[in-house]
């Protein structure tokens, strides 16, 4: 697999909740539309990651970070980063579907609208549609736009979030567990839509679910108490994994 | 409903289903070539045979290499775990085959410009019909028709019935003449591994039968 200019480069990566040190010296580079998953057991420091990468993990108090996290070359924890702009271009799609409480143009429309994407109500609807068809979403909602969001079902409310993410052209995706409430079809449906929307985006996922990080990802991460223990292509980690620790996590001896 | 759900795994599996297909292209070549160079006596043929069946043995290792990613990342269940494990057999086959090949263009080169005996048509008879049921069972394979794949292994019995006839002419000719024994082994080898050629058809035919159906059944 050939490697161009990583989107996020990360080096050294130390994080204290308090006296706690959840992550341990972790470096690695996130390549442009990939899909990169990162497993490990409860606890191992994957999804505190994925929360860097959006400085997510600013709103836990006590929290301290030591290391460099660079968006194609931009420092994310210098002194003069606006977090509301990174937070647009480093979107994030959670475990449990959480469409606000409004219809579900509303609910697309809601970023353009804080961003000030545009004033225009064409454009407007333009922007929803399309954010809509890019999470395949449209079909299913076309004709109830000005329904509330929370009667969909929950599959349809988590694409409903991938679509309120998209309408604000993020760089990368972060998903925490994006699944894990869903039945098996609605699950699939998601990771359809992810080997999609890596044709445009650069995606991290963090998934207990080692088959679905197998099944989606292109890149695996392995974390182990704070630690990246192996990072390496997914069809590698599935078959010939280069770490014994790997191994016996994949493998079910371990975790 | 679920039909296309998975376009990934869809995607890596056809383009398994594509090489396998571009393996016993390769395989198919390998024997007709063999047989060319054995008919003709074109030693520079029976060389290019031999130094192929590295490209053969190569899209072996490469499909297995994909086949094994494609269990331990994508879960395939039911038919599909079926059809993978009965690729990862049926290539093995088809690399023997290349093998048998290859081994009839490894004995024309010993024969050198030794010239021909008259039992030579009935192996050339046993070429054209193992060919024919290597591409039939590939394409029974694709159509998943076990009843096909069935009908083909039963062709084995007209290769049998032909090798034992060049079997026993041999046997005769070397019993008469002693300086036509070298001559007459070498041909007993190109018809064994004709023989065996046919013979790994046979196992092809019983992985289409279990992709197919599920139950494993011998043929022979």
């Amino acid at each position: 697999m050939d490697t161009p200019q990583p989107v996020f480069k990360i080096r050294d990566l130390n994080l204290y909740y308090g006296a706690v040190r959840a992550l341990n010296q972790v470096t690695l580079d996130i390549s442009p539309n990939y899909i990169t998953a990162l497993i490990g057991p409860s606890g191992c420091g994957k999804s505190t990651f994925l929360r860097c990468l959006n400085r997510m993990n600013d709103t836990i108090p006590g929290t301290h970070i030591e290391g460099q996290i660079l968006l194609n070359g931009m420092d994310i924890y210098a002194a003069d980063v606006d977090l509301a702009n990174l937070r647009q271009r480093v979107g994030m799609v959670f475990q449990k579907p959480n469409p606000f409480p409004q219809s579900v143009f509303d609910n697309v429309a809601f970023g353009p609208r804080v961003v000030g994407l545009t004033k225009e109500k064409k454009e407007l609807e333009e922007i929803v549609e399309r954010s809509l068809r890019q999470a395949a979403l449209w079909d299913e909602v076309k004709d109830y736009l000005r329904e509330d969001a929370l009667s969909l079902s929950l599959g349809e409310q988590q694409r409903l979030c991938i679509a309120r993410l998209l309408a604000v052209k993020p760089e990368v995706i972060l998903m925490d567990e994006p699944a894990s409430a869903l039945d098996p079809i609605a699950t699939l449906r998601i990771e359809e839509l992810m080997v999609e929307l890596k044709k445009n985006y650069t995606i991290v996922v963090v998934t207990h679910n080692m088959q679905q990080a197998a099944r989606v990802s292109d890149f695996t991460g392995f974390f182990w108490l704070g630690e990246l223990v192996e990072f390496s292509p997914t069809t590698t980690m599935f078959t010939r994994p280069e770490k014994q620790l790997s191994e016996d996590y994949i493998t079910g001896k371990l975790g | 409903m679920l039909h296309g759900i998975r376009s990934t795994f869809d995607h890596e599996f056809n383009a398994v289903r594509t090489k396998l297909v571009e393996m016993s292209q390769l395989v198919d070549t390998a024997i007709d070539q063999s047989m060319r160079a054995l008919l003709e006596r074109d030693c520079k043929l029976a060389r290019a045979v031999i130094s192929g069946d590295n490209e053969i043995n190569k899209f072996r290792f490469q499909i297995e290499e994909d086949c094994l990613a494609l269990i331990a990342t994508q879960q395939p269940a039911a038919t599909d775990l079926r059809e993978i494990i009965a690729i990862l057999y049926m290539i093995v086959e088809m690399e023997r085959i290349g093998d048998y090949a290859a081994g009839i263009a490894k004995t024309v080169i010993l024969m050198k410009e030794e010239p021909l005996l008259k039992t030579f048509k009935k192996i050339f008879k046993m070429a054209e019909i193992s060919r024919k049921m290597l591409t039939d069972s590939i394409q029974a394979y694709l159509k998943r028709d076990p009843e096909w794949a069935q009908e083909i292994a039963a062709r084995d019995n007209k290769i049998d019935a032909l090798y034992k006839v060049v079997f026993q002419r041999l046997i005769k000719i070397m019993a008469k003449e002693q300086d036509m024994i070298t001559r007459c082994t070498y041909l007993m080898w190109c018809a064994h591994n004709l023989e065996r050629i046919a013979d790994r058809v046979i196992n092809i035919s019983e992985q289409i039968t279990f992709m197919t159906t599920g139950t494993m059944k011998e043929f022979e």
